[in-house]
């Protein structure tokens, strides 16, 4: 609770929070309070925004609000499953090589250097590439949660090496507690706010990720995304036609969301790191 | 022997490492474009067969087959078949050993695409824009946002109430999207900067007065687009760093002692900044992806032109030589922040001479 009042104390978290759920609540209850309609053609391709269409319409002539709406909800959705699938995959691997040590410890640690080193859009290009049919939001959501853990593992793997050797893991082998269960109860509860802060950041990778591979063509073919968009925007000729509703809403959504997780992510560090504080 | 040149033993270590990963990037390369529906030969003969009656379509994908190495060839460099007549496929092992021959050799095979042209050709034009674009935008955005970021610890007051939230803004900005609204802002609005390619029209890619001219005018705005960003990212880490080290014991004993403050400066930007360098290098792949969809929003003509044409047209082998090239070029940058890093980082070099 004490926590919870603190961070209520920085402004960037508030600024953070108001930013994050405004979109969130936007992307859950959005198509409930108004029309969503990303099939019909309202209007002329480009038409300029007016009372009806607030936004105005896309190069096909669909309303770009509803489009908006549902890019939101995928890029939101992108987001959380490629940031837990990331978190998921880069805590175990940390938690399991920091405390195991030795030879399987350094094996997952080559592996993950690896991995760091290989940009990981690269493996998002190579792998989304290769599959030309059924490359839907869900797929392309887990592929980047595989492709992005590498510096969650080696993060989590250094927080858990220093703790393997207090008493409390020793007793709790003592009594025969398995490797599983002392990394899951023993040493994990100790890292949650450490692993929290490692998953928000994990989202914001992953709709960047989402955005950089639709603008690349190799988007999801069944949804509309932010990138999607943007991606549509760009082919279609937008910004040469001035026709800034088509784009500029969709790279400020992006920017809101990725820069509210940062700050969150940067008042969170300073509230459960007392060194960082003044 | 090695014992007695420790430097020299430490580069030959970080050496073996990174060719041990160029062999992971080049697997990563062969079999990931192979484990899904997509293939290149279909895809070829999706465009070529228009027209053809079915024994010439067959003759046609024989030769393809043959050029991507996909069936076994006898001595007479003829296709083998078996008793249905249907060609002998490869395996995948040879083909694999074949490929990384191929790769340590430079060759990437042909472009689908641009049919005749080999992909290390189309690379070998669009290489240059790439790096002159990341290059000085990525090393000079290191050095400016680490001055900036220091200055910002030390100074703390106005100047750091004015830089951190611009800093922290800057570096939460995607690279793109900054790059779509210079884009849109300074060359379509204003008209200030041309908005797409990299050099006039009709012009040759020479080394003429009037040529770099022209390149350079083209060049401010991919630079500024992530040349800001590296620029706020790097500040960030560099001042929470220093604000770090401006706690620590030695800088409060420096200051008990009286030690001038510029003396003080300079250790505390010594070992701030060798944590900055290595996380330079894990940024790196970040960056020079973020920079190569810069490239597609202004069309500049380098690899990510290159990656984006060839993904439109199903064009594998000059996706797979793109990847493979930016990821080679990422690893030389990483293993000379490794080398340097070996060089200032007194921990490394002392256990350099012990001859650990």
């Amino acid at each position: 609770m004490k926590l919870f009042k603190n961070l209520l104390k920085s402004p960037s978290f508030v600024l953070g929070m108001v930013l994050f759920l405004g979109t969130l609540l936007v992307a859950l209850f959005g198509p409930l309070v108004m029309h969503v309609d990303t099939a019909n053609r309202v209007g002329l391709a480009y038409a300029a925004p007016s009372a009806d269409h607030w936004l105005g319409t896309d190069h096909l002539g669909i309303d770009m609000v509803s489009r908006l709406v549902r890019g939101l909800r995928s890029s939101l959705y992108v987001g959380f499953l490629a940031g837990t699938v990331a978190t998921v995959v880069g805590t175990l691997i940390g938690l399991y090589g920091g405390y195991k040590g030795g030879l399987i410890d350094d094996l997952l640690t080559v592996g993950t250097n690896l991995f760091l080193v290989i940009p990981s859009l690269i493996v998002l290009i190579l792998l989304s590439s290769s599959i030309e049919n059924g490359r839907s939001l869900t797929l392309i959501a887990l592929i980047i949660g595989c492709t992005t853990w590498t510096w969650s593992a080696r993060a989590v793997r250094a927080q858990s090496s220093s703790l393997r050797g207090r008493d409390h893991v020793a007793l709790a082998r003592i009594n025969g507690y398995g490797t599983l269960g002392i990394v899951l109860l023993h040493i994990m509860p100790y890292l949650l706010s450490y692993i929290f802060m490692v998953f928000i950041l994990q989202t914001a990778t992953g709709i960047l990720s989402e955005a950089s591979i639709s603008m690349l063509g190799l988007g999801p073919y069944d949804s509309i995304s932010l990138g999607n968009i943007l991606n549509d925007a760009i082919k279609n000729e937008a910004l040469t036609d001035g026709a800034w509703w088509a784009f500029m809403p969709a790279v400020v959504l992006i920017t809101v969301i990725v820069f509210a997780l940062y700050i969150i992510n940067t008042s969170l560090e300073g509230v459960f790191n007392p060194r960082l504080r003044k | 022997m090695l014992k007695n040149y420790p430097a020299l033993k430490h580069i030959l270590g970080r050496a073996g490492w990174y060719f041990v990963t160029f062999l992971v990037a080049v697997t990563i390369n062969f079999f990931l474009p192979r484990l899904g529906d997509a293939n290149p030969v279909n895809a070829m003969m999706a465009k070529a067969s228009a027209g053809l009656d079915s024994a010439s379509a067959k003759e046609k994908e024989e030769q393809y087959l043959k050029e991507f190495g996909l069936v076994q060839v006898d001595d007479q460099g003829k296709v083998e078949h078996d008793a249905q007549g249907r060609p002998v496929r490869t395996s995948l092992a040879s083909q694999f050993f074949k490929y990384v021959g191929m790769s340590l050799r430079g060759d990437l095979g042909g472009s689908i695409l641009q049919h005749p042209k080999r992909v290390s050709e189309i690379i070998k034009t669009a290489l240059p824009w790439t790096l002159t674009l990341q290059l000085p935008t990525i090393i000079f955005g290191w050095f400016i946002g680490n001055i900036l970021g220091a200055l910002a610890a030390y100074k703390r007051g106005a100047f750091d109430k004015l830089m951190y939230p611009l800093a922290l803004l800057a570096s939460a900005i995607p690279a793109f999207c900054f790059g779509i609204l210079l884009k849109y802002v300074l060359s379509i609005r204003l008209e200030w900067f041309p908005a797409a390619g990299g050099y006039d029209d009709g012009m040759m890619q020479e080394l003429s007065r009037a040529f770099v001219a022209s390149a350079s005018y083209y060049y401010i705005l991919p630079f500024f687009s992530v040349f800001l960003i590296v620029v706020g990212g790097q500040a960030i880490g560099m001042r929470s760093m220093c604000i770090y080290e401006l706690g620590t014991d030695y800088v409060k004993y420096a200051k008990l002692l009286g030690v001038k403050e510029n003396k003080i400066l300079y250790y505390m930007f010594r070992n701030a900044m060798l944590p900055q360098l290595t996380g330079l290098a894990l940024a790196l792949g970040t960056m020079v992806g973020g920079a190569l969809i810069t490239e597609i929003i202004f069309s500049y003509p380098g690899l990510g032109m290159a990656i984006l044409t060839a993904i439109e047209g199903n064009d594998y082998p000059l996706i797979t030589g793109c990847t493979l090239l930016i990821t080679i070029c990422v690893l030389a940058a990483n293993f000379s922040v490794d080398i340097l890093v070996g060089f200032l980082d007194p921990r490394i070099r002392a256990a350099q001479q012990t001859g650990k």
